[in-house]
């Protein structure tokens, strides 16, 4: 039992504490040895053309791409996992795995400690006020669809309004739409402007009498826009009405802090931000969650059942109907621990100095327009170059092992907005680096050759 | 540039795209159908003339990436002239080529300049961008109603 323990702490923490003491990302220059190449955590070097050093944490990306070394530019659709998180998942299945909250046995009881000190960490992660309010769910999307289901069986009727933005990812279009088909509620959007900007003037004064619910995206995974969300919580507060926060794109980038923001729901996926797929959150203020009746029901959510009445367990088992994804939820746990390691404030500073790399090396290229140019912005970067058809463009940035997304981003109202029927993405993480954007440009001065 | 590559973007496919056949609607179609890709948004719409049994015109209009848009203007070119059975047997050719381990010379009937489709197999994310506007054309003879998809 001792040997477990040791083992599971050396798993945990991988990194020395030298290394933490070093700031790998923003000072990676002075991490170069002589022969410009970075020593990682685990003692592999990188070659000097891919130059962060956290880049040697992920096993993924130590893989060349059509001979190439992979540059991986579609973090907004998913991140890579980091070794700590891939090892830790595996030690749960070799040391720990059973049913949470069930038997007596040991392991029962080893499964059910780490699950719910995930839940805490998750808790401390984004300064949620207590563990209760921190509901498991498959991902953002689910999450949102349980507060559609849950506090729209409760509280939203026909007449009701729910306000949304104009940038929304489907899944936080598509619940709403089929609670007011379900209920005669009214879909609401906020608009924006060619930059990329809600407006806050028309949102404003969307928010009615009748308005129950407010749900909007902390940042725009099409744009990259970061929302002035704390403002728009506040005027929705002053008139009584509750806000839901898609945070799927901004808590792999900046600190989350739920009681600052004053937010009801946060929601957001653990394959998001280095964690495994199949997990996600849902944090919810007690108060509201208490009034909610239960989304799915089952297992573990339950005080007692007869066939004639069942009684509800309480928060936050009431949401978690069924076996619970485990493995995910000590995983997400352990790239909680490894962002923290880093530091959230050192990654944001770090993706900003890409961003403003990326952009400035890529509006050089004649003909490259970008799409979403607000004031505030995450690492994404939506754009078209010459008339080169997205689809094209990634297939001949793959040819040179550079991965970006194209497509409609899943936010087709976005792509309308701008008449256009794709874009291409580049959306950086922490392993990114400035080698790999010069990368980028020279692919696709590449590109331009072919099309000329 | 990869030799992949330099199959895939070949002159006739770039020049295609660049200016693409048979683009626009026809004036008197009897055959009309939407293809649409979900996935990557790319949309097109195919119009036919039949008479007798045979394409005496063929247009397309709509948007998409170079692969489609190439694939619909060499589709038309091919087409125009042919009976509803040489259709179907182009449109079998082409399917066969993309999708099967057998040399163009193998097929029979006419491929007119499709062959220089045969770069896109070695890409199986972008089979789908090429046989749309053919499933499109297929679902406009066919008088189906419903708008065509790749899935």
């Amino acid at each position: 039992m001792r040997q477990v323990k040791d083992d599971l702490e050396l798993v945990k923490s991988p990194v020395s504490l030298e290394l933490l003491k070093a700031d790998p990302i923003v000072q990676q220059e002075e991490k170069k040895d002589a022969m410009g190449t970075y020593e990682t955590e685990h003692g592999t070097t990188v070659p000097p053309h891919i130059g962060s050093p956290r880049r040697g944490d992920f096993p993924v990306l130590q893989q060349s791409i059509n001979d190439k070394p992979l540059v991986y530019f579609d973090n907004a659709a998913t991140t890579q996992k980091p070794r700590a998180v891939i090892q830790r998942i595996q030690f749960y299945y070799e040391q720990e795995n059973a049913n949470v909250h069930r038997g007596v046995h040991t392991l029962s009881q080893r499964a059910t400690d780490e699950y719910e000190n995930a839940r805490e960490k998750i808790r401390a992660f984004i300064n949620a006020g207590d563990t209760k309010e921190i509901i498991f769910t498959r991902g953002a999307t689910e999450a949102i669809n349980l507060v559609a289901h849950s506090f729209g069986k409760r509280y939203v009727k026909k007449g009701d309004e729910i306000v949304i933005s104009a940038m929304e990812h489907h899944s936080n279009i598509v619940p709403w739409q089929l609670l007011c088909e379900e209920t005669g509620a009214k879909l609401r959007v906020i608009p924006m402007n060619r930059s990329g900007e809600l407006g806050l003037k028309a949102y404003t004064r969307m928010l009615k009498p009748n308005t129950r619910l407010v749900a909007v995206t902390h940042v725009s995974n099409a744009l990259g826009t970061i929302n002035p969300v704390a403002e728009i919580i506040e005027q929705a507060h002053r008139k009584g009405i509750p806000v839901l926060i898609d945070g799927a794109q901004s808590i792999p980038h900046m600190p989350i802090n739920v009681r600052e923001l004053a937010c009801d729901f946060f929601v957001f996926s653990g394959h998001k931000m280095y964690g495994p797929t199949g997990i996600g959150v849902l944090y919810g203020r007690a108060e509201l969650l208490e009034e909610m009746p239960p989304y799915q029901g089952g297992g573990d959510m339950i005080r007692s059942v007869t066939f004639e009445k069942t009684s509800f367990g309480p928060l936050p088992y009431k949401f978690e109907a069924g076996t619970p994804n485990i493995a995910g939820v000590v995983g997400l746990a352990a790239a909680i621990d490894y962002l923290s390691r880093i530091g959230m404030e050192r990654i944001a500073a770090h993706e900003k100095s890409l961003l403003e790399y990326a952009s400035e090396k890529l509006l050089q290229l004649e003909g490259l327009s970008i799409f979403g140019t607000a004031k505030n912005k995450a690492a994404v970067i939506s754009f078209l170059f010459d008339d080169i058809h997205p689809h094209d463009i990634g297939t001949i940035l793959d040819q040179e092992g550079i991965a970006i997304r194209t497509g409609h981003h899943c936010a087709q109202p976005v792509m309308d907005f701008y008449c256009v029927p794709a874009t291409a993405r580049a959306s950086f993480g922490l392993y990114n680096s400035r080698e790999e954007i010069d990368r980028l440009v020279q692919a696709l001065k590449k590109t331009r050759e072919v099309f000329v | 540039m990869t030799s992949d590559l330099k199959q895939l973007y070949q002159e006739v496919i770039l020049d295609h795209n660049k200016n693409p056949r048979n683009f626009g609607k026809i004036p008197s179609p009897t055959h009309k159908a939407e293809g649409y890709n979900p996935l990557c948004g790319d949309r097109y719409t195919v119009y036919l003339q039949v008479e007798d049994g045979k394409i005496v015109n063929v247009g397309f209009d709509g948007a998409g990436c170079a692969i489609s848009k190439s694939s619909a203007s060499l589709m038309t070119s091919c087409l125009k002239g042919s009976t509803l059975a040489e259709a179907e047997q182009t449109f079998n050719n082409f399917h066969r080529m993309l999708t099967e381990e057998i040399q163009p010379e193998e097929l029979p009937g006419k491929l007119c300049k499709i062959v220089a489709l045969q770069g896109v197999k070695a890409f199986p994310t972008r089979i789908k961008c090429a046989t749309l506007v053919w499933h499109t054309m297929k679902s406009a003879l066919d008088g189906k109603a419903a708008a065509a998809t790749t899935e």
